[in-house]
């Protein structure tokens, strides 16, 4: 198959456009250029949120202080979280692979508005630099977690304004991106390319794009209340003058529970493609998959109130929102389940990308199950805000989003570099990254359960051993993670090689030159079967 | 959905559908973004009937209808612009188009003095006079300044946009067979006058 296409057009690293050099990037409206910029800022921001994690449980390896001062570790869980949710995670997969593959993915050159795409990465970019003024600036960073509850958000002394305006240019960007994704499925689908003909990657991306399209605006809406309430004292959140926090936490998860899904779906997609990929298999369950990812992105608007079961709502609003937080299970129970049966009889071929896509499936499974209990009104009281929480979601959103990055990150990265990495490094790096991601999570479920609170910079004696496990663990994470990203940039020094389809894969990247031309396709596909048939070419 | 298919946007290709699509979207995600605020609004009214109900009355229906009259004859001639150009009347349209930022202009002239008299009053978010009143008083008038606010932000946006149409418009970038710039400057005028058209019986005129 590899050997057909003929290498005679400039890839999309090589062209020479209007400028050169950095300009020919910063300036570039190529989906594919724009794509790379998000992965390096993000995976940029990924370290840096990695390093604040490691002096947070080097801070956490005894009680009481070891390296700095409660009002640091406050900043600093904040600053972790802003950096990794709003700068990593949040565009995540669909802001990286999203904007590289889904062009390619439904037969198109760009994507619908590429002017507009390298509009979104400014604004990004220009979000990211909000945040680090409002860092070193003015009275110091935020305390006061990523949430920004009020009424602490509105009475610390630290700079709260600046963040929450960085927060806000960040959504903006979000927008801009799920408004170009939806278009672009819309009216750029290669001909004969129906929607049930599309890669699960472009159904998972088509739910992302609606999640973020509706649920940004109000959370973007919500800061700038924040901000107004600070600056101009009006006092829409604040006890003092009549206004109700209560409300600031409905309207903050409206959002931010759905940003969850905009985090996992994009993820859950390109588990899909790479499960099916390397099964050597039709995907099983095609319509049930598409199905569950808007169902997904559907039921994952009407469970914020979950995050509020002690903050005080109604007896009638918990059982409520306690019932569709179960709800979701469903779908995402859909997905999993369809993927074994995928892998059942398939002929599967053990490459690194599928490892990596077998360890989502592990911690994914744990932190979906763990999730039930804090969904439970019942449960959740006895666990909520403690450390159980914590490794709930670090298992969901690191586990699960997380990897998933560096599972598409071992797909798609022959295709997006036209080079080969080293596979044994690779598989030995995930391999450590594993075992770290367990040791440093899973104590933390135990902890939680014991009564440990989370946010906090001391604990009693007894709580101790367990938080050395954790501590050791974020050491082994961290050796893991340098050993992945050095293998993947080792790879990049190499010379190129003609792998136009390296894993067998049968959705469209795989039928063009690596690393692709300019447009794409010379001449844009006609689309007579799924995107998953096994058809001789 | 298949016919939609055929048709591919790369650089140099125009598609309007798509484009209004876009613009479409767009507005939605405002509509959701004062969305969140009417929820605001209805929560806190509901806890505070009696003093929204007096704090209304501080409000001038004649002010608030003139300028509700002035931005609804906007909308006609931002939509009769749109009509001229496919007409392939460009004076028309220069002219249509120019009334509508009159009147946008004269909208925020009349929300000038309406502020300004508020605020000679010592009734703005913050002042010592507001806070001496009830929380409904605080709140109304704190939930009067945003929205108004925010929305002739909206109003500066939207003439920001039309006046780039104008221009383009004269020197014939936007001509009768690509005109969906205009049309979209149009769309987001509707999306103004609509917000308008829901604040002003919130503030107006509630009962």
């Amino acid at each position: 198959m590899t050997g057909n296409i003929i290498h005679h057009q400039p890839s999309y690293l090589e062209y020479q456009g209007r400028y050169k050099g950095l300009l020919g990037w910063i300036l570039s409206t190529d989906h594919k250029r724009i794509a790379l910029l998000y992965l390096y800022s993000q995976l940029a921001f990924f370290f840096a949120g990695m390093i604040m994690g490691v002096f947070m449980r080097l801070e956490l390896i005894a009680p009481g202080r070891q390296i700095m001062d409660p009002a640091t570790y406050n900043a600093l869980f904040t600053m972790h979280g802003l950096t990794m949710i709003f700068l990593f995670i949040i565009p995540g997969l669909a802001a990286s692979f999203g904007n590289f593959f889904l062009p390619i993915l439904i037969g198109a050159k760009d994507v619908a508005f590429p002017k507009l795409n390298l509009f979104s990465w400014y604004l990004f970019v220009g979000g990211a630099l909000i945040v680090l003024i409002g860092m070193f600036t003015g009275d110091g960073p935020p305390d006061t977690g990523w949430t920004f509850y009020a009424p602490y958000s509105l009475r610390t002394n630290t700079n709260v304004v600046v963040t929450v305006f960085g927060a806000f240019v960040l959504g903006f960007s979000s927008v801009l991106t799920g408004l170009n994704f939806i278009v672009t499925i819309h009216r750029m689908r290669a001909p004969g390319m129906g929607f049930f003909r599309m890669p699960l990657f472009i159904w998972a991306m088509y739910g992302t794009a609606w999640i973020q399209l509706l649920a940004t605006p109000v959370v973007g809406i919500t800061f700038i209340m924040v901000i107004a309430d600070r600056l101009l004292g009006i006092g829409f959140f604040d006890p003092a003058k009549g206004g109700d926090p209560i409300l600031y936490q409905h309207l903050f998860w409206i959002y931010s529970h759905p940003a969850v899904y905009i985090m996992i779906l994009p993820a859950m997609g390109a588990i899909t493609e790479i499960i099916t990929t390397f099964s050597n298999r039709v995907v099983f369950g095609y319509k049930a998959i598409a199905m569950s990812s808007l169902a997904i992105a559907f039921v994952g608007y009407l469970v914020w109130g979950h995050h509020m079961f002690t903050s005080g709502m109604s007896e009638t609003a918990r059982w409520v929102f306690s019932l569709l937080t179960f709800l979701v299970a469903i779908p995402s129970a859909i997905k999993v389940f369809n993927w074994s049966a995928t892998l059942y009889k398939g002929s599967i071929n053990l490459q690194p990308p599928f490892w990596w896509a077998m360890a989502f499936i592990f911690v994914f499974m744990i932190g979906g199950l763990t999730g039930l209990v804090l969904g439970s009104v019942a449960t959740d009281v006895h666990v909520h805000d403690t450390m159980f929480v914590v490794a709930h979601f670090h298992y969901i959103v690191f586990g699960g989003a997380g990897l998933a990055f560096f599972a598409a990150l071992h797909y798609w990265y022959p295709k997006m570099f036209g080079k080969m990495y080293n596979k044994r490094v690779s598989n030995i790096g995930l391999l450590v990254v594993f075992i770290g991601f367990n040791t440093l999570y899973f104590p933390m479920f135990i902890l939680g359960i014991m009564g440990m609170p989370r946010r906090y910079y001391d604990y009693l004696p007894e709580f101790t051993f367990l938080n050395q496990i954790s501590t050791v663990g974020s050491w082994i994470l961290v050796t893991g993670m340098i050993i992945v990203v050095t293998n993947l940039l080792r790879a990049k020094k190499m010379a190129p090689e003609f792998i136009d389809n390296p894993w067998g894969g049968r959705t469209l990247e795989w039928k063009i030159q690596s690393p692709p031309p300019l447009e794409n396709f010379e001449e844009i596909p006609v689309i007579d079967h799924g995107p998953y048939d096994l058809v001789k070419d | 959905m298949e016919q939609n298919t055929t048709t591919h946007t790369a650089h140099e290709n125009y598609d309007p559908i798509s484009s209004k699509l876009g613009m479409w979207l767009f507005i939605f995600t405002e509509l959701l973004l004062f969305g969140a605020l009417f929820i605001v609004y209805s929560v806190y009214r509901y806890r505070n009937p009696v003093a929204f109900h007096l704090a209304h009355h501080e409000l001038s229906i004649t002010i608030g209808f003139i300028n509700t009259v002035i931005l609804l004859i906007s909308s006609a001639t931002v939509a009769m612009s749109i009509t001229a150009m496919q007409k392939g009347d460009k004076k028309a349209t220069l002219i249509f188009l120019a009334i509508t930022l009159l009147l946008a202009t004269i909208f925020l002239i009349n929300k000038y003095f309406e502020w300004g008299a508020k605020i000679h009053h010592g009734i703005y978010p913050g002042s010592e006079f507001l806070l001496s009143l009830s929380h409904g008083d605080i709140l109304f008038f704190g939930l009067y300044f945003f929205m108004t606010g925010l929305h002739a932000i909206h109003i500066i946006v939207g003439m920001v946009l039309l006046t780039i149409v104008f221009f383009r418009v004269r020197n014939g970038r936007i001509n009768p067979d690509r005109y969906s710039f205009l049309e979209n400057g149009g769309l987001y005028w509707h999306l103004v006058d609509l917000i308008w058209i829901f604040l002003f019986p919130l503030f107006y005129l509630i009962h």
